[in-house]
């Protein structure tokens, strides 16, 4: 089967400080990636990449075979890269919910003026999606009005309202309260047993070891080990693999 | 003369100044505004440092040189080079290009305190970065600047007593041309006075009813 996701060569410098040194990896439709590593390690950098956010600096990002924010040979700027974007959806670890709008417009909002479905049905659709989040209850407060677990399952519905190819998640549970991580995590096992698309970077190792297909290590700007996720997690074989999981688990 | 009659007199005198000032006040409130409005835009979003210079620039000047030097230069500089402005043209334009270079400043503020996620999330669902800007930042800095409007407009109402200087036959220039003719000084100025705070009390009452309907975010 072709890959949904294939990056290659990914390379992403700040100034003279090189954060990316050569990412490759594929990812299969419908498969569950777990991103792992130190903090620093790139993994961030690496998400913001696949739907540039971050420019890389040399490298390849194809989504279905489309080659993601280069058009004949040229960089493709913010307004060119909108539809590509709007492909996948992403999670961020602060929510960045938009404060001025209601829950339900901050789902909506895109399914109008990205794909131009009328207020009724864009509404209708955010609705839905905030049904798969268990947020229906919330459709009309304010953002500001809503625990962090909340605001992130709307952040959630809000990726999901784009009928994304692909999921990216930046350490969506890392900013909450403990006790409101489970709420999140449960809503996107739920979004992995449809058989989504995933890229979770988190430190939530059992969680990636139960709900991922492939994990991937990264240190220092590389991939250093990749493989089944119980197998790395369980039984990591490079050191450095090894080290992070055992700092991480005490 | 009645002293009650007198009073009447100066209000009469002081009413017909009243609209000027009004209408002065409110049209150069909506020049500097918009031309505010769109420089900030600029100078936060366009990429070009050659327009970033430029309204840099705009805004030292405005700012550093008084009020009443820039009018005096409107009505009375173009007038000898030939462009005769009417005293009320002048101070609205006078009034409204300074007044773009404070309102500059006060939507840069609104926008520079967005965090930079929310552009980022605009972006990440697909919209586009002018879509970006007119749906998720503008509402926001535009709520975050609306205080500091208001105190604005307000400044802007005291400040245009000094286009009588320019002839602009607002409220200060009726109370100027009767104290002259009248001596009726403590009268007339604390007629003036009342004046002036039965504009602008209404002012800071509508403002602040915008604050409350868009200022503050709902809880
Ligand atoms: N805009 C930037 N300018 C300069 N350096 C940056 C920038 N963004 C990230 N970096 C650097 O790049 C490196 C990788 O950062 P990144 O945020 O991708 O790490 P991370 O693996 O996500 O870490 P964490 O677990 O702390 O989130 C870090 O050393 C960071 O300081
Ligand atoms: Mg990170």
């Amino acid at each position: 089967m072709n890959p949904l996701l294939s990056v290659t060569g990914l390379t992403k410098s700040y100034g003279a400080v090189e954060v990316l040194k050569g990412i490759d990896f594929d990812v299969a439709p419908g498969e569950k990636i777990a991103l792992i590593g130190p903090s620093g390690s790139g993994k961030s950098t690496c998400l913001r990449c696949l739907n540039f956010l971050e420019k890389p600096s040399a490298g390849e990002v194809r989504l279905d075979g489309e080659r993601i924010g280069v058009r004949h040979d040229r960089p493709m700027n913010d307004r060119q890269l909108a539809p590509q974007r709007a492909e996948m959806g992403m999670v961020f670890q602060l929510f960045n919910l938009w404060p001025h709008l209601s829950v339900t417009e901050n789902v909506a909002i895109a399914a109008r003026k990205v794909r131009g479905l009328p207020a009724k049905e864009a509404r209708e659709l955010a609705l839905e999606m905030l049904a798969k989040v268990h947020m229906t209850h919330r459709a009309d407060a304010s953002p500001l009005e809503l625990s962090g677990g909340q605001q992130q399952r709307v952040a959630i519905a809000r990726a999901l309202a784009q009928k994304p190819k692909l999921m990216l998640f930046d350490e969506p549970t890392s900013a909450l309260d403990p006790e409101l991580v489970h709420e999140v995590l449960k809503v996107m096992e739920e979004l992995a047993l449809e058989g989504r698309t995933m890229i979770i970077v988190t430190h939530e190792i059992a969680f990636a070891r139960d709900i991922a297909d492939r994990v991937l290590f990264l240190d220092g700007g590389r991939i250093v080990e990749e493989g089944p996720a119980r197998e790395l997690i369980l039984t990591p074989r490079e050191p450095r693999t090894q080290a992070f999981l055992r700092q991480i688990r005490h | 003369m009645s002293a009650l009659s007198t009073f009447t007199l100066i209000l009469e005198g002081l009413l017909a100044g009243a609209g000027i000032t009004i209408a002065v006040t409110l049209a150069s409130l909506l020049l500097s505004v918009s031309l505010g409005f769109l420089l900030a835009l600029v100078r936060q979003f366009a990429k070009s440092p050659m327009l970033h210079a430029l309204i840099d620039a705009y805004c030292e000047v405005m700012r550093n040189i008084p009020a009443l030097t820039h009018l005096f230069i409107l009505y009375f500089g173009l007038a000898s080079l030939g462009l005769r402005l009417s005293s009320i043209t002048a101070a609205i334009l006078g009034l409204g290009l300074i007044g773009g270079a404070v309102t500059c400043d006060l939507f840069r503020a609104g926008f520079a305190a967005l965090p930079k996620g929310q552009r980022e999330a605009a972006l990440a669902v697909g919209l586009t970065p002018l879509q970006a800007i007119s749906d998720i930042l503008t509402p926001q800095a535009m709520r975050i600047a609306l205080p500091s409007l208001g105190n604005y407009a307000v400044q802007l109402l005291k400040d245009t007593s000094i286009v009588s200087a320019i002839a602009a036959p607002e409220i200060m220039f009726y109370a100027r041309s009767m104290v002259t003719s009248s001596f009726q000084t403590t009268l007339i100025y604390t007629t003036v006075a009342v004046l002036y705070l039965a504009i602008s009390l209404p002012l800071m009452q509508a403002i602040r009813m915008l604050e409350a309907r868009y200022g503050r975010v709902k809880t």
